[in-house]
């Protein structure tokens, strides 16, 4: 069949900026918006169409740790070092610092741009979780009040509203390829990108004065299903991490990369569509659960304390200050834990029987609404695939039971050595202007070292985008190398030389299955090299041989590239760290124990001349938060 | 540089995500232009509606069904495999 769009591929473009953005996610946008504010002219290349691209595209129900909202009663310092001490340390204090003490701005920003953020109705008036004269509604912690109940499927158009307001140039469509540096001074400085039209094969050289990388964080790294594809991560499926990528080849550090968690979240094979199966977690807190007789599963309080009321499922406990609950929340200490519904093992010891249900017939109308309509409704990938489809069905929340599987929200148990980059991954290492060791490159979202959330994402992409336009101030447009520029597209283009040859598919699942097989759930040093050994042969010996009939296949084989080489940063950075952490869920059959205190540190990896560097960096480089947020809350200060 | 026209070929799955009602689609491609992964064709280029070429790319978000104007247009549907099960709370708790 004739391909729908125009054939560009002879074409070489170039356009400059004084600040490129890469990513129109909820940071990306945030980033174009705040450097635009300051007067800069922006540019934002986006893979897919920042209308409703990203994770938050279609939506998302919570918008976390905004702790200057007017009900709020924990301060931005306090929460943040309940997050940091809550992973061992293994946690981005500059990232939450950012997102506790600016995500109330930005909520009100949305709002101003035709974001819903409050009941403004009155649907839920008079409800617990409502603060009547605001609007305002909130989640998990009723008296503490951090994290708000959010209309995100209205949040995505507001911001893409502003953007053109503002004369942001946005390019949809256009895949970030290839991040351009030069020497600056005798450091490595980002001067632009390279960026190649997923429909045309049009190749642009965008040159810029800074760059804000917002691609958020690697996929399909583990898990891949070649029939289904798109269902086999938790995040959209065109989106694998090739800021990592593209920063890994240019230099870029990154820490805590060694981390991955066994699988959590997917759609395919045992799995389930996320939000859409009887559970208790996240948007289902804190429904009702019964088992298959009928009787309800207690809920307890971090001291055991069986909870007979529902109001208390969303309370501290006595002599608790405040609860944790949420996206980089897993399993709590007990200076944090919330009310739960007892262990899955324990509930099975007790005789409670398979399978449970998710039971909204017997909660209090208004949380039975919040959960089924607003929650269920306003999340990612549930407006549609869950609320209207399962509607459509006859499921209603006043009459049925939505049954659980395996052992709840995951609704699967995954082997140790499907893993995944989840909760709190790896990424990229930064300072206080979250600037990159690459100069005028910064960096937002999920692609910040132990990063997730909405709110971190727009809190964090606004700060990235100031200091960007700040740094913008200082740095001369540089010129591209025109034989380099001439290389690299020949290379981008390639794959399109090829007619006969492998499917981009075979590659992904060979990458998968080696990453299971030699950085599985249990590391050692002659596994790890091994896989080394294999991923670079599937760089010189089958990415080559990948072949593409059109643009959209050749945007699928640039994508398994990223993902061989994000899958060498991951090798590496197992290297470097030798002695097992747990906070980290890193282990090593040949841990070496002499190294355990010296590691207590992010180790970061990066690439020079060829070779692996390794460094590393106190747990807490940020110094105090609350001075360093002063410091560099209004201008770009370079330590 | 190869000069063999882009062709399109669809990539066809065990799977059917989506469904497009040709009476009711009036072909303005908004669900293909909201589509992060682009696994659309838009209308007119073959059909008079879009339809899936890359259907096991879908990622099931729903984007393109909230995109269009006209309801009932194009419908989304989660594999046969991943449609949950629920029950009539009365077959299962007995209330005093
Ligand atoms: C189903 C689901 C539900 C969630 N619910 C919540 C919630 O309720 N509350 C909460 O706080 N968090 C939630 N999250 C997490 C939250 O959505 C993310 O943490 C947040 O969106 C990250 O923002 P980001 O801008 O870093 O990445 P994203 O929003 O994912 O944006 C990354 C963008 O980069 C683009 N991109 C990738 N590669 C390239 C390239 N090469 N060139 C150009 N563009 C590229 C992608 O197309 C994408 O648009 C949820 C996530 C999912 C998947
Ligand atoms: S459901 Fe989402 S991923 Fe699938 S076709 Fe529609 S917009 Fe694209
Ligand atoms: S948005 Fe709806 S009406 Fe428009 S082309 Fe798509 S299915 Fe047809």
């Amino acid at each position: 069949m004739q391909w729908p769009y125009q054939d560009e591929r002879h074409v070489l473009a170039e356009e400059t900026c004084d600040v490129l953005v890469l990513g129109g996610g909820l940071a990306g946008c945030h980033a174009a918006i705040a450097a635009a504010e300051q007067g800069k002219s922006v540019i934002l290349l986006e893979k897919g169409a920042a209308r409703r691209s990203g994770a938050a595209g279609t939506g998302f129900d919570h918008w976390e740790m905004a702790c200057k909202n007017p009900g709020c009663l924990v301060t931005p310092e306090e929460m943040t070092m309940a997050l940091y001490q809550e992973q061992g340390g293994y946690s981005n204090a500059i990232g939450h610092m950012i997102e506790t003490s600016e995500g109330w701005d930005r909520l009100q920003d949305i709002e101003k741009w035709g974001g819903k953020i409050r009941d403004t109705k009155g649907e839920f008036a008079g409800a617990p979780f409502r603060d009547d004269k605001t609007g305002l509604m909130y989640a998990y912690d009723y008296t503490n009040r951090y994290t708000l109940r959010v209309w995100g499927t209205t949040f995505k158009p507001a911001m893409t509203g502003r953007m053109k307001a503002l004369g942001v140039r946005l390019y949809d469509r256009t895949e970030a390829r290839t991040l351009l540096t030069c020497g600056v001074n005798g450091r490595t400085a980002a001067c632009g990108c390279i960026g190649v039209n997923t429909r045309t094969a049009r190749v642009t050289v965008f040159r810029a004065r800074a760059v804000v990388l917002a691609m958020s964080r690697p996929a399909r790294v583990w898990l891949f299903n070649a029939d289904t594809p798109g269902l086999c991560e938790f995040r959209p499926f065109q989106s694998v991490g090739t800021g990592h990528a593209m920063g890994w080849r240019a230099g870029m550090a990154f820490t805590m990369m060694e981390k991955s968690v066994r699988g959590e979240f997917s759609a395919a094979g045992r799995s389930f569509p996320p939000y859409g199966t009887g559970n208790n977690h996240n948007t289902w807190y804190a429904a009702s659960m019964v088992d298959a007789r009928g009787c309800p599963l207690p809920y307890v309080d971090r001291d055991g304390r069986e909870l007979t009321t529902v109001d208390e499922r969303y309370r501290p406990a006595p002599g608790q200050k405040f609860f944790l609950k949420g996206g980089v929340i897993d399993e709590p200490r007990y200076e944090w834990r919330g009310p739960e519904t007892l262990p899955f093992d324990e509930l099975i010891r007790r005789g409670y029987r398979l399978p449970f249900y998710a039971d909204l017939t017997s909660m209090p109308d208004e949380e039975r609404r919040v959960i089924w309509g607003m929650m269920v409704g306003q999340e990612a990938k549930t407006r549609v695939p869950i609320y209207q489809n399962y509607t459509e069905r006859g499921f209603d929340p006043k009459k049925h039971l939505l049954q659980s599987y395996g052992n709840g929200w995951q609704s699967a148990a995954f082997l140790d050595q499907e893993r995944q980059l989840f909760g709190a991954p790896g990424g990229t290492m930064h300072d206080w202007n979250l600037e990159t060791n690459i100069l005028n490159a910064f960096v937002a979202g999920d692609m910040l070292f132990a990063s997730d959330c909405a709110g971190h994402a727009c809190a964090t992409g606004h700060w990235a985008g100031r200091h960007a336009a700040w740094a913008a101030n200082e740095a001369d447009l540089l010129p591209a190398d025109r034989d380099a520029v001439e290389a690299e597209r020949r290379s981008i283009l390639a794959p399109l030389e090829n007619r006969d040859g492998l499917d981009w598919r075979e590659v992904n699942a060979a990458v998968s299955k080696a990453m299971q097989n030699y950085c599985g759930g249990v590391k050692n040093d002659d596994l790890l090299l091994q896989g080394l050994q294999l991923i670079r042969s599937f760089r010189t010996d089958a990415l080559g041989q990948i072949a593409c009939r059109n643009p959209h296949e050749l945007t699928r084989a640039h994508e398994v590239g990223d993902i061989l080489d994000v899958s060498e940063l991951i090798l590496e950075a197992c290297l470097a760290r030798r002695c097992s952490c747990s906070a980290l869920s890193f282990e090593r059959s040949d841990s070496d124990e002499t190294r355990r205190d010296a590691e207590r540190a992010f180790l970061t990896v990066k690439k020079s001349d060829g070779k692996v560097v390794t460094g590393r960096a106190p747990l807490d480089y940020s110094g105090d938060v609350t001075t360093g947020y002063e410091r560099h809350k209004e201008g770009l200060i370079r330590e | 540089m190869n000069k063999t026209p882009f062709s399109l070929e669809t990539v066809p799955c065990s799977v059917s995500p989506l469904s497009f009602d040709p009476d009711k689609c009036v072909g303005c491609n908004a669900c293909v232009e909201a589509c992060q992964i682009d696994v659309l064709v838009p209308a007119g280029a073959v059909k008079s509606t879009p339809f899936a070429a890359w259907p096991g790319e879908c990622w099931y978000c729903g984007a393109c069904v909230m995109e269009c104007p006209v309801s009932g247009a194009v419908t989304l549907r989660h594999p046969l495999m991943n449609q949950a099960r629920f029950v009539e709370a009365e077959s299962v708790i007995k209330r005093v």
